[in-house]
């Protein structure tokens, strides 16, 4: 009797050790995280601003390096993700809506919004309209007129399919009626360049990397609820007549896959938007031209089933 | 010549310290296969965070400016290009190398790379507004062309036969379209999850030129073949500067194909190497001697990497559209530090920009001296025995090919091509064509299909491809580098027979 007693009182403290320290310590060394998109990109370089203060004790207490797992459009890194991780807090993820979200509704993804779980968001890019400076067009309703006479004629450039300028493209597309042509060029670069160059008529692209362009470009429209403080002259789509909402909008921010310990994400979640919000790496933000906005774990949460329901219906005749 | 003033800058210690290092790293990241200039430039981004500004642009240029020379070293010395740029000095290069002369050979290379690149540098400095101007016409159809150039010359690339050199060509062309279709995202090929993100390019160059050397080296070793070098060359400097300077023409193709090429958007090193590599042999009076050691064919193929370097930049800073890969990951670099190309780039930041591009010219002088100093240490490298160099080229290919998307799948292609190219060169096959078949299969489609959409768009897509004035002289070349290719080809089958 006695014996079984000790046994289990032996084994019990064994599984409580086991269980508590580890998650009682965390962080006890560096964290990493994935960026599905190679170095020196937007999204590579603002996951590095956004991390810089995560060694300050009252933030998460250590350094946290960056893993670039580049390839088919972001596909490769988070189905790695996904796929292998550790789910010990110690390999975020970097993730960009609507891409990932978009993706896994197209194709046979290892990633859904069910098996990751967002910590908080940093940035916040929306898609613009935009024209080559010598373009005739200069406001939204004209470049429609000349869509309407000239089905399919209109050329729209953006940084490839199922992302953010796609989405804004589609959305476009279907609540002005007209008939457009999408170029999905092989990135945002390359899209800008096809304005710039009068090669497309017209294309969707960061507002961040237009608003610096603004010398070779006209900028017709942003496609977001509201007008952006970069760009205050510039009308949304709603105000031009066009009926189109911010689910094209480019957020970035961290998550984790699912399956980490709950504590582990709770103190991530925590901690995370108040290193987005130290001082120091929003003044960093600032000067690179990168829309900051932070949301907590909740706001990222909401947004996500919002945009997975909003864009299985926008995506439904695509696959 | 308001670039004269901001020297000053360049030479406090600290730079000039910066510049030393950045070179002296470049020349040897730019050697070891699979850390390419754009993968250099990229892991150096991060490190130049915390720096000001112009210290940071400084020490990525000389960077940029060092591993696309680096890569010639280990073209010459053990015929595994350090990145796509060098894979035209790798063909006579390491041929000289064989033939007791690889000193030679790298002093020729460093020469002609810092002639390149201080030309480059100066059409940077005084030519950019025309030439930004120009770099905006290149389109999608423009682009597809130059790509249709470049495989008009695949065939008779380092070939024993045109049916072979055709043969590999396509074979790489048909690996280019393994992974995500250019235009509508969908899989081709993934037959398991390792081809997902398809073949990349510097995967495909490790694996096609290390790993058969690898093969060939523990081959030898096991049949005691060991290679004896008796000598790694004899060249003072003041001949090979003399030799170089006496090959002006293949100096000056190449110098100035290799700003050509810089300024069109994307291209890069890759294209310029073997462009210039073979227009030089379509004018040069050795043509016969190309492929078999020519120091002519290193002059051209490294002055037109090199002279790619201060062009590239020119689109980006007026513009922001990067002349090569690597200009591509140097945006990063820029915006980091709150520098936004613009046509005002030059007014609105004078002193970073002026002090970056005047760092430039004195990291295209520390190269050489560099260059030439580590030339005559190579036969350190040639007297290394061949089970000793196997492993650690092997190392090196493992390494490289993982860091570049710190994918162990691409470790897996890596050995699966090489051991195939193995086999292939046992059957007098070259991975010369197979890589630029890759390489230019992946431009040739995704340009093609671009310029197919936006044609059909605006009515015709043939007359989208065959109008306008480069698009008419870039067709004209391709005819008549096949024409050439046919002409000379039964020229030479008559000299046989």
């Amino acid at each position: 009797m006695k014996i079984i007693n000790i046994t289990k009182v032996a084994l019990l403290a064994v599984a409580s050790m086991m269980l508590l320290p580890a998650q009682a310590d965390y962080p006890e060394k560096p964290i990493g995280v994935m960026v599905a998109y190679g170095p020196g990109g937007a999204t590579d370089f603002q996951a590095r601003i956004a991390t810089l203060a995560s060694g300050k004790e009252a933030l998460i207490g250590q350094p946290i390096y960056i893993l670039n797992k580049p390839g088919a459009g972001g596909r490769t890194g988070w189905n790695w993700f996904a796929g292998e991780a550790s789910q010990d807090g110690y390999m975020l993820g970097a993730y960009n809506v609507p891409h990932f979200i978009a993706q896994s509704i197209v194709f046979d993804t290892k990633y859904n919004i069910n098996n990751l779980e967002p910590l908080g968001n940093w940035g916040a890019d929306p898609a613009v309209l935009i024209v080559g400076k010598d373009s005739p067009f200069n406001t939204v309703g004209e470049l429609l007129a000349h869509a309407e006479a000239n089905p399919g004629a209109v050329t729209i450039s953006g940084a490839g399919k199922f992302v953010g300028h796609h989405i804004a493209f589609l959305q476009f597309a279907k609540a002005s009626g007209a008939n457009l042509t999408y170029i999905p060029a092989s990135g945002g670069v390359d899209a800008l360049r096809m304005v710039k160059a009068g090669e497309t008529v017209a294309g969707f692209n960061n507002l961040s990397d237009s608003a610096r362009s603004a010398a070779d470009l006209k900028i017709l429209a942003v496609a977001d609820l509201t007008r952006h403080a970069y760009l205050p002259d510039v009308p949304t789509l709603m105000e031009s007549g066009v009926d189109v909402d911010d689910s094209s909008v480019n957020f970035r921010g961290l998550m984790v896959p699912s399956g980490t310990p709950q504590d582990v994400v709770d103190y991530l979640a925590s901690k995370v938007p108040a290193m987005f919000n130290d001082k120091k790496t929003q003044g960093k933000m600032k000067s690179t031209n990168s829309p900051s906005r932070v949301m907590s774990r909740d706001e990222v949460i909401t947004m996500w089933n919002e945009r997975q329901a909003y864009l299985t219906e926008l995506l439904a005749g695509l696959k | 010549m308001e670039f004269l003033n901001y020297f000053d800058n360049v030479f406090t210690v600290y730079h000039i310290a910066l510049l030393v290092g950045g070179t002296f790293a470049g020349i040897i990241l730019g050697a070891l296969p699979g850390l390419s200039p754009t993968m250099s430039v990229a892991l150096l981004i991060p490190f130049t965070f915390h720096m000001k500004p112009e210290s940071g642009l400084i020490l990525l240029g000389a960077m940029y400016t060092a591993t696309v020379a680096g890569g010639a070293i280990s073209a010459i010395l053990v015929n595994v290009p350090g990145a796509p740029a060098n894979i035209a000095t790798a063909l006579d290069g390491h041929k000289m190398a064989q033939n007791g002369k690889a000193k030679n050979a790298l002093h020729y290379c460093f020469i002609s790379s810092f002639v390149g690149g201080i030309f480059g540098v100066f059409i940077l400095i005084f030519f950019t507004p025309p030439l930004a101007a120009l770099s905006l016409k290149f389109m999608s159809t423009e682009m597809f062309w130059v790509a249709i150039l470049g495989i008009t010359i695949i065939a008779t690339l380092d070939s024993k036969s045109v049916i072979k050199g055709l043969l590999s060509g396509l074979f790489g062309l048909m690996l280019a379209t393994i992974g995500e279709h250019p235009t509508n995202a969908v899989e081709r090929f993934v037959f398991t999850d390792h081809l997902e993100s398809g073949v990349h390019i510097v995967v495909g160059l490790i694996g096609l030129f290390a790993m058969p050397q690898v093969w060939n080296l523990l081959e030898n070793f096991y049949a005691k073949k060991n290679r004896v070098f008796s000598a790694t060359g004899d060249a003072t400097l003041i001949q090979s500067f003399k030799l170089v300077f006496s090959k002006l023409k293949a100096l000056s193709i190449g110098s100035i194909i290799g700003s050509i090429i810089g300024i069109i958007p994307g291209a890069g090193g890759q294209i310029a190497g073997i462009v210039a590599y073979d227009q030089s042999k379509k004018v040069s009076s050795n043509r016969e001697n190309y492929g078999k050691g020519e120091p002519e064919a290193i002059i051209a193929a490294e002055s037109a990497n090199n002279s790619m370097v201060g062009p590239s930049l020119i689109p980006l800073l007026t513009l922001s559209i990067p002349g090569s890969p690597t200009a591509a990951v140097l945006l990063g670099g820029l915006l980091i530090h709150g520098i936004f190309p613009g046509h005002d780039i030059f007014t609105k930041n004078p002193e970073v920009i002026w002090t970056f591009i005047d760092s430039l010219i004195i990291a295209q002088i520390l190269m050489l001296i560099i260059g030439l100093f580590l030339s005559r240490h190579s036969k350190w490298i040639m007297k290394v025995p061949d089970n000793y160099m196997a492993v650690g080229i092997l190392l090196l290919a493992v390494f490289g090919t993982y860091s570049i998307q710190n994918n162990y799948s691409d470790v897996l292609i890596m050995f699966t091509l090489g051991t195939l190219m193995y086999f292939g060169s046992k059957a007098g096959f070259s991975p010369v064509p197979v890589v630029l078949g890759l390489i230019l299969g992946t431009m040739t489609e995704e340009k093609f299909l671009l310029g197919n959409l936006i044609g059909n768009a605006k009515g015709s897509s043939f007359q989208h491809f065959t109008s306008g004035t480069i698009n008419i002289v870039l067709i004209s070349l391709c005819i008549a580098s096949i024409v050439y290719g046919v002409y000379s080809s039964r020229k030479s089958k008559k000299i046989k027979a």
